[in-house]
């Protein structure tokens, strides 16, 4: 189980400073603004945050799947074992993307070609990566779909993507990413198109074949219950950046960010029959066209300060493996952590939310 | 005391041709009090949005009947029909993107409703539309401005607005928060507790966010494949499950605790839900359900009142034969 993070673990993949822009019309959106991370083998990282904070850009840019122009990766590098992996492709020139690196996305029907059979789509990423013969990657395919937990896989082999269901579809999907035998798996919002029965279903088999295979896994999602159940390490993003990183025991029960606490109290738990209120966070996310020159969150947060308005946050270490940008935590900082949840929100002027 | 609406074995099929039928909504039969919450939960494809339509005459009736106050509404509504109760029932929709018509002003879209059923002036309803911008936390001057321009959170109140502007007495929301963010959804939510508080509504709550029906209504009825299988208040639905197919539901339902979470075992549900053609008569939860009886195969269960030993649970309705 997820318990302790075993901070032993191989890094796999090492991002450092991720910058991506897009040119648009209305000018450059900064999509990622300075992302770093590690992936360890056979853990699950879970990048977390609302739509628009820029999270599946952040894992299309490793796999190289940012459409150039308008996007640029305009700075920082990611490593897979040491070799510079930007735009899908190791230095050596070997293809990262589909073989050692595995996605699956939210909409499996959109994700499929409709006109080939779902067998035909998972034989066709073993005769590209790996050179099979059609028959031999058909047969590895029928395999992939039992191993996904498929009934009468030959017979689904030969069916078309509107004959499945979409949580057969996304089991389908997941056989296409693994069918290399990809050390990360990168799971954009599996499971956000799919009632909770099946969602748990495909949970349940990302966890086996994570196990089996030991393979890591990169989960963008916007659900904390997904988070809380998946998820050994824990990136919080907010407007391009991560406000807040550790495992997460810390970001769910040592939450360092007043957005990390925001996100928990907007959601009901169910811990028992009480009703706690729900606190919505008020506003909306920064423009990207213009980041704010302070930090990210500075118009939402209740407890923001003069020094948020214009100097950025470094990452604070609040812990071991448990950063926050956020400067309440800086030494001079008069204001306790242990405030953060019950202190009342400080009127501060000239703050358009 | 008279519930404000009544829903008696209501039906819905749809014809495929060749005698195939879709058994959307069969035999439901439901009624919600004066100022009541009812939350609805069950997979896509239970038939909860289906349910919501043809309570409100969207959708024409198969079988039974909808009683509002005490009279009994039309089988199939005409454009009369329409005309007298979009005064007393609106609907809220669940994708805040379609169902706000892109080629009108968000003040057109918020004020047809009263230039179409009330003798208001032009003047009156652009300050009400006004008026409820505000309500709903936007700002009177958007009324110039087209849905595009707003975020999703800001769409979902437009749509909650052009319900509400009405003033109706009974709202039917259709998995209202599903499309938007965690911080957004909270905000939608207490905004229509603020509203169902200040306006006195009555709603029936459609969402399969389990712990957000429980956080909103009263009481929660489940809906497995057409039909309605568990029925009471929230908590104790929740909380103490008693249909296999609820209890499954519930134990899929991801809490924001890792603790929890570990604690969890495996899915307990296997397979999907099946297709709603043709359906045979039977539990329809048989071939899903780990309970299963010889008997739940050949005789459909009624949706009936569980003795409660201690009397505690008066209302809690279950369609089961472990019960």
């Amino acid at each position: 189980m997820n318990a302790v993070t075993d901070r032993f673990a191989p890094v796999l993949l090492d991002v450092q400073d991720l910058e991506v822009e897009f040119d648009t019309y209305g000018g450059t959106v900064h999509a990622v603004r300075g992302v770093s991370f590690e992936v360890h083998a056979g853990k699950t990282l879970a990048i977390v945050g609302e739509s628009g904070c820029g999270k599946s850009v952040t894992v299309q840019s490793i796999m190289g799947l940012i459409p150039s122009p308008p996007g640029r990766i305009v700075g920082g590098t990611a490593k897979l074992r040491g070799k510079e992996i930007i735009d899908g492709v190791t230095t050596d020139g070997e293809i990262v993307r589909g073989s050692q690196i595995g996605m699956i996305f939210q909409d499996p029907m959109t994700s499929l070609n409709p006109t080939m059979t779902i067998g035909d789509q998972i034989a066709e990423t073993l005769q590209v990566h790996r050179g099979f013969s059609h028959s031999q990657a058909l047969r590895l395919a029928v395999e992939l779909l039992e191993m996904t937990r498929i009934n009468e896989p030959s017979r689904r082999a030969r069916q078309y993507p509107f004959e499945f269901s979409g949580g057969m579809l996304q089991r389908s999907m997941i056989a296409m990413a693994i069918a290399c035998g990809p050390s990360i798996l990168i799971a954009d919002e599996p499971t956000t198109a799919l009632d909770v029965t099946i969602q748990s279903q495909i949970l349940d088999l990302l966890r086996d074949l994570q196990r089996e295979n030991n393979m890591a896994i990169i989960l963008i999602t916007h659900d904390l219950g997904v988070v809380a159940r998946m998820a050994d390490e824990v990136a919080v993003m907010y407007a391009g950046e991560f406000l807040e990183t550790g495992t997460a025991d810390d970001i769910f029960y040592s939450s360092a960010h007043p957005y990390t606490v925001g996100l928990r109290a907007a959601m009901p738990t169910n811990r028992d029959e009480s009703e706690q209120d729900l606190m919505p966070i008020d506003g909306s996310p920064p423009d990207l066209f213009a980041p704010p020159p302070g930090c990210a969150y500075f118009a939402r947060c209740p407890h923001a300060m003069e020094a948020c308005r214009n100097d950025p946050p470094p990452g604070f270490a609040v812990g071991s493996g448990h950063m926050t940008r956020c400067w309440l935590h800086h030494a001079d900082c008069s204001r306790r952590i242990d405030d953060l949840h019950y202190a009342a929100a400080a009127p501060l002027e000239g703050r358009d939310a | 005391m008279t519930p404000l609406i009544e829903a008696e074995g209501l039906t819905k099929h749809f014809g495929l041709g060749r005698n195939q039928t879709v058994h959307a909504v069969d035999d439901v039969s439901l009624h919600i009090d004066q100022r009541e919450i009812v939350g609805l939960v069950g997979e896509s494809g239970s038939g909860k949005s289906t349910f919501g339509k043809t309570l409100l005459g969207l959708l024409d009736k198969t079988a039974g009947q909808v009683k509002y106050q005490g009279e009994t509404l039309p089988q199939s509504y005409g454009p009369g029909d329409f005309q007298r109760h979009a005064r007393t029932m609106q609907m809220i929709f669940q994708d805040p993107y379609s169902s706000l018509n892109p080629r009108m002003t968000v003040g057109e879209i918020v004020g047809e409703g009263l230039r179409l059923h009330t003798s208001l002036s032009g003047r009156e309803v652009r300050d009400r539309v006004g008026d409820w911008l505000e309500r709903v936390g936007l700002n009177a001057a958007h009324m110039a401005r087209y849905p595009h321009e707003f975020s999703g959170g800001q769409r979902q109140r437009i749509g909650i607005a052009r319900a509400l502007i009405m003033s109706p007495e009974f709202v039917v929301c259709d998995e209202p928060i599903s499309a938007l963010d965690v911080s957004v959804q909270a905000q939608v939510v207490n905004l229509l507790g603020e509203l169902k508080e200040s306006m006195g509504l009555t709603m029936l709550f459609i969402a399969h966010d389990l712990s957000m029906v429980r956080y909103v209504s009263d009481r929660m009825a489940v809906m497995y494949l057409g039909s309605l299988i568990e029925l009471g208040v929230s908590n104790n639905v929740f909380f103490h499950p008693k249909h296999p197919y609820t209890q499954m539901l519930v134990g899929s339902n991801p809490e924001p605790d890792p603790a929890t979470e570990r604690g969890r075992g495996r899915t307990a549900i296997r397979g999907e839900i099946p297709s709603p053609v043709n359906i045979q008569p039977g539990c329809r939860f048989a071939n899903r359900c780990p309970k299963v009886m010889d008997v739940c195969r050949g005789t459909t269960p009624e949706l009936k009142s569980v003795a409660d030993p201690e009397g505690k649970e008066p209302d809690r309705l279950i369609a089961c034969h472990l019960y």
